[in-house]
């Protein structure tokens, strides 16, 4: 298919793995984070991981946004559909994520909750429309690159005067989620060594690639913008290994058919009318952090479910063996945890890191149970 | 207009009432003038609760399976002809030849008869072109909101001739050949195309067919073919996990060698969906020994319904029993069984 084979071409990566290797000299390690979850599934699927160079070491970071999505926030979701006037519209994935005592929404449904499954915010406030009688909440989650579309809907009920829809908001922002791991002890001390970092794309379409400049700069990490198929990230790899090698640290696109330097302005035009920056908010594996999050403004509150409707925040602590938190901040590798395909399974999850389609320990599950000691006689 | 009831259903404007599952005479009226008229044939005609018939000494197999897609008019298709040929090739995976089907009927109260009569009437000609009559029925009335429109359940059953082996999830070998008679994952695409919230524009159609005519030809032709099964919902990698659960075997499939049609790529790349893990109702995966494999694959192709079969493949011993798959990028990977439900009532 086009636009997307050219992509995907295996002779161009077996030529890209070697440039990597020949590139990637001995006596010293390349210690890459890709941020995003979409490209740990993609190094994962396609086998990126093994063709590269044992000097460089990919680390899985945090950008999953169902993963990050503390239990207390999931909590406040349940509550909110418990009520029996409200219809929660939430993505798919969100459905089966446990919250307190491993229950979920796709259990609260069962149980009578009005809970919908939708494929955008559109759908939510279609539906808002259709059901007058239903008080509709969007449970809206995701970095930058779903916010505009949140923002897009909370103008548009509010033209239309509609007042039985809300957003429950749970956007959050990925300079600050790297902020935060760049800041961390782990980091500072030397325990966890980044090297550099693979950039979110699908984000940089939107927020363009000068909001990373300050940490290239600051903390001395080169930071390549990434698209998502298999070449995209290679390069970006190899693109990594040249700044290291150069002793760079500069922000690097590689992801030029999609994105620009200062991003998509009407989309952060549109984001900056609506929502503004939360003091602080809780994130699962990296603690509460200040001003990492959006909020609805103050003249959209109308549509603010978290103003609307009584839902005090309580943290709730992540299931004692799960070792997502661990995870997300690049400390350990979804192996490393005890449960992890034995208690913790994408069926039975215990942790969100199995759960989304984007997390590491689900990337680990479908697609790297193939990589331990082999069993098979072909 | 007249009939033996007085006045004639008004399939037209009228809509189902909880009359019509009453036993009362607008049941009988029902049945008469919307079942009976349309599925036409000796057996159902003599309104009996049973059909009762005759069956050659031997093996029979017996299936059921209940339809609840949505919506129930799709691209291709809709409930009634899926309820008829999921059924038939249900029997049919088991080599065997279809003789008969019961349909069961759960409607809806509101439910338009015009509605009704169209599933109907699709039903009447999937049935009929398949040369499989329906032979009894029941329907059943529930308050509005306690369904969704129209279930139906369909029970079929069939013969197996005496020369065929067996066809059965548990008999697939190492070494053994992985065939599929076509492209995989269309009936999925042409649901979602046509799904409230969902709606894009797409050339695909369902591919919901009758298989047991192409069946009948293959367990002639290789009368020892080791597993037949057909990739409805979970797709072919639901289904290859199934078959390597119940063989004990792994599975290594050649991505580049599986038919998919560049529209159901193309969809899947939009949705972030897998296409391997969509439903086909009009294809079948067939595992035989290497050396009928090229015999079972030329009596496939020269089927309408199995033009695109192809060989994906070969069983492999493995004790953790994965399916792995070759991709084009020149990896392996584990085809998984889908986790939770990406697309409920496909079917």
């Amino acid at each position: 298919m086009r636009y997307i084979d050219e992509f995907r071409d295996g002779a161009i990566a077996r030529r890209l793995a070697d440039q990597i290797a020949k590139e990637a000299r001995g006596g010293r390690r390349y210690r890459l984070m890709e941020f995003c979850g979409g490209h740990t599934h993609a190094l994962w699927r396609y086998g990126i991981v093994e063709m590269l160079p044992p000097e460089v070491e990919m680390i899985h970071g945090p950008g999953c946004p169902v993963c990050v999505l503390p239990i207390g926030r999931l909590e406040q979701a349940m509550t909110l559909a418990r009520h029996p006037s409200v219809t929660l519209c939430t993505f798919g994935d969100l459905m089966r994520v446990p919250a307190r005592d491993r229950r979920s929404l796709l259990q609260a449904k069962s149980e009578g909750a009005d809970i919908r499954m939708v494929y955008g915010s559109g759908d939510a406030l279609a539906f808002a429309r259709d059901n007058p009688a239903r008080e509709v909440v969007f449970f809206a989650i995701g970095f930058e690159t779903t916010t505009p579309a949140t923002a897009v809907v909370v103008k548009r009920a509010s033209e239309l005067g509609l007042g039985n829809f809300s957003v429950f908001c749970n956007h959050v922002l990925t300079p600050s989620a790297i902020a935060a791991i760049l800041g961390s002890p782990d980091v500072r001390e030397g325990r966890i060594k980044v090297d550099g970092f693979v950039g979110p794309g699908h984000v940089s379409t939107i927020i363009g690639t000068a909001p990373y400049e300050p940490f290239a700069r600051d903390h001395g990490k080169p930071v390549v913008v990434s698209g998502f198929e298999p070449l995209d990230l290679m390069q970006s790899i190899l693109m990594l290994v040249r700044q290291l090698n150069e002793g760079r640290h500069d922000v690097e696109n590689q992801y030029a058919r999609a994105v620009v330097r200062d991003g998509n302005a009407r989309a952060i035009a549109v984001t900056r009318e609506v929502f503004e920056l939360r003091d602080s908010f809780e994130w699962r594996g990296l603690g509460t952090l200040s001003r990492s999050a959006l909020r609805l403004r103050e003249e959209f509150s109308a549509w603010d479910a978290e103003r609307k409707w009584s839902i005090p925040y309580e943290p709730v602590p992540d299931h004692r063996s799960c070792a997502c938190g661990e995870i997300l901040r690049g400390q350990r590798r979804p192996t490393d945890c005890k449960i992890f395909g034995t208690a913790c399974t994408p069926e039975s999850p215990v942790g969100s890191c199995m759960v989304s389609p984007e997390g590491s320990c689900a990337a680990y599950y479908a697609y790297g149970r193939l990589r331990k000691k082999s069993e098979v006689e072909a | 207009m007249a009939s033996k009831w007085g006045r004639k259903l008004d399939v037209e404007n009228g809509r189902v009432d909880m009359s019509h599952g009453s036993g009362g005479r607008a049941m009988a009226q029902l049945v008469d003038e919307v079942f009976v008229a349309a599925f036409d044939n000796p057996l159902l005609a003599q309104r009996n609760d049973q059909a009762l018939f005759d069956v050659p000494a031997g093996r029979m197999v017996m299936t059921t399976d209940g339809y609840v897609v949505s919506p129930i008019f799709f691209p291709g298709g809709d409930i009634g002809s899926l309820a008829v040929h999921g059924t038939i090739n249900d029997v049919a995976m088991a080599g065997a030849r279809p003789l008969y089907l019961s349909a069961s009927f759960i409607l809806e109260e509101g439910f338009p008869l015009s509605d009704l009569r169209r599933v109907v009437a699709s039903m009447a000609k999937a049935s009929r072109d398949a040369g499989v009559p329906i032979v009894t029925g029941d329907t059943k009335v529930v308050e509005r909101g306690k369904a969704d429109g129209v279930f139906i359940s369909t029970t079929g059953v069939g013969i197996v001739p005496p020369r065929v082996v067996g066809p059965s999830g548990d008999r697939a070998a190492p070494g053994d050949v992985v065939l599929v008679s076509g492209t995989v994952g269309d009936h999925g695409v042409a649901i979602m195309s046509s799904r409230e919230g969902l709606t894009f524009e797409t050339t695909i159609t369902s591919d919901t067919a009758a298989l047991h005519r192409i069946v009948a030809r293959m367990v002639e032709t290789v009368p020892d073919v080791r597993v037949l099964r057909d990739p409805t919902r979970g797709g072919l990698s639901a289904t290859l996990n199934e078959i390597a659960a119940q063989s004990g075997v792994g599975m290594r499939l050649v991505e580049k060698a599986i038919p998919i049609r560049e529209e159901v790529v193309a969809a899947c790349e939009l949705l972030g969906i897998d296409p391997l893990h969509l439903a086909s109702e009009g294809r079948l995966i067939a595992i035989c020994a290497p050396d009928d494999a090229e015999r079972l694959l030329s009596v496939m192709r020269a089927d309408p319904l199995g033009k695109d079969a192809a060989v994906i493949g070969n069983v492999v011993a493995d004790a953790r029993r994965f399916v792995q798959i070759e991709t084009t990028f020149g990896g392996t990977r584990i085809l998984d069984w889908l986790v939770g439900e990406s697309l409920p009532r496909i079917c």
